[in-house]
């Protein structure tokens, strides 16, 4: 699957969540766009990627 | 020909000049702004120009101020920036720059959201002064704005805002600027804009602190209706504070992104 315009493979199917523990993201700090779709929070721990998926993941860092 | 000085129409000759048009309304006039520029040049007036004569150190009429103040907004522009409704998320070191640069510009309406009070530890990067010391934010903020362009309408939400009144508190608005401190409600904001409220645009910020570069913050298009300001990675964090320079430049990328979208330019 496309994370970010990188390549990456894994041996089974994985959650967005899983991902991101992956990537060590915290899921509450960012915004997840699968195949140009904005996912809620909630569906991180359902929502399956394949291999065909194009990930986008936009994180919040503090300060304002 | 018609011509507008200090926003009232006057009549003036076929052809006539501008430093005679002000000769003739305000000879002991030391500014003059011709269509939003200031000019010592004469010029040959057409119809609809835009003149206003100015006299440092007087204090202008009530009905002399809103020209004066508006005289350096290009026309064509302000008419569009006097319609926009625009929401401040957080009015600390992002939203209170983006608020007053927006207001500078003659923005037509601010909603301004924030539950917090002015503190000392505010004012390093904060448009605040030590007079507003324990007053909220939002209204501190809005006697500011009221004291360089009392012609912007504001709305204060003295809310926290979480994922149950976003919808409503930033529902009047057509650009939401997300300038909170707290990454989690960055994201929250930003989710809820963009899954929920697919009419409005966001224009959010991340990774302003520290004294690096001032040239790796960048505004970035992420999609149709959401902007990134920032340099995406400079956390607030011990030992790398946020300091006004880099945190100022921010929030006016996100200032600056709100009237490029107002005008269309994205």
């Amino acid at each position: 699957m496309l994370v970010n315009g990188k390549e990456m493979s894994f041996q089974r199917e994985i959650t967005v969540l899983e991902l991101l523990v992956e990537l060590k993201i915290n899921p509450d700090k960012v915004v997840v766009e699968v195949d140009f779709e904005i996912l809620d929070r909630a569906q991180y721990e359902t929502r399956l990627l394949l291999s065909d998926s194009k990930v986008e993941v936009i994180s919040f860092v503090g300060g304002g | 020909m018609r011509i507008y000085v200090n926003e009232k129409p006057v009549e003036a000759a076929e052809g006539a000049a501008l430093l005679e048009v002000k000769e003739k309304i305000k000879p002991h006039a030391d500014v003059v702004v011709y269509n939003g520029f200031i000019t010592k040049e004469d010029f040959i007036l057409k119809e609809n120009d835009r003149l206003v004569l100015i006299k440092k150190g007087e204090i202008p009429s009530e009905d002399e101020m809103e020209a004066m103040l508006m005289s350096r907004h290009t026309p064509s522009v302000h008419e569009r920036l006097k319609q926009c409704s625009v929401g401040i998320a957080g009015l600390g070191g992002l939203g209170s720059n983006v608020a007053m640069s927006l207001a500078r510009i003659g923005i037509g309406k601010l909603v301004l959201v924030d539950f917090d009070v002015v503190e000392p530890s505010n004012l390093n990067r904060q448009q605040y002064f030590i007079r507003h010391l324990g007053m909220k934010k939002t209204d501190a903020l809005e006697e500011l704005i009221r004291e360089c362009n009392p012609f912007v309408s504001i709305e204060k939400r003295a809310v926290f805002v979480d994922a149950s009144n976003i919808m409503e508190v930033f529902s009047e608005t057509d650009i939401i600027v997300e300038a909170f401190d707290n990454p989690v409600s960055k994201a929250v904001l930003t989710n809820t804009v963009l899954r929920s409220m697919k009419d409005k645009k966001i224009v959010a910020a991340s990774g302003m602190a520290g004294h690096y570069t001032g040239n790796t913050i960048v505004t970035r298009k992420i999609r149709e209706n959401f902007y990134l300001v920032g340099d995406g990675e400079n956390e607030a964090g011990p030992g790398q504070g946020l300091m006004a320079p880099r945190v100022a430049i921010a929030a006016n990328h996100q200032a600056n992104t709100v009237l490029r979208i107002i005008l269309g330019e994205e």
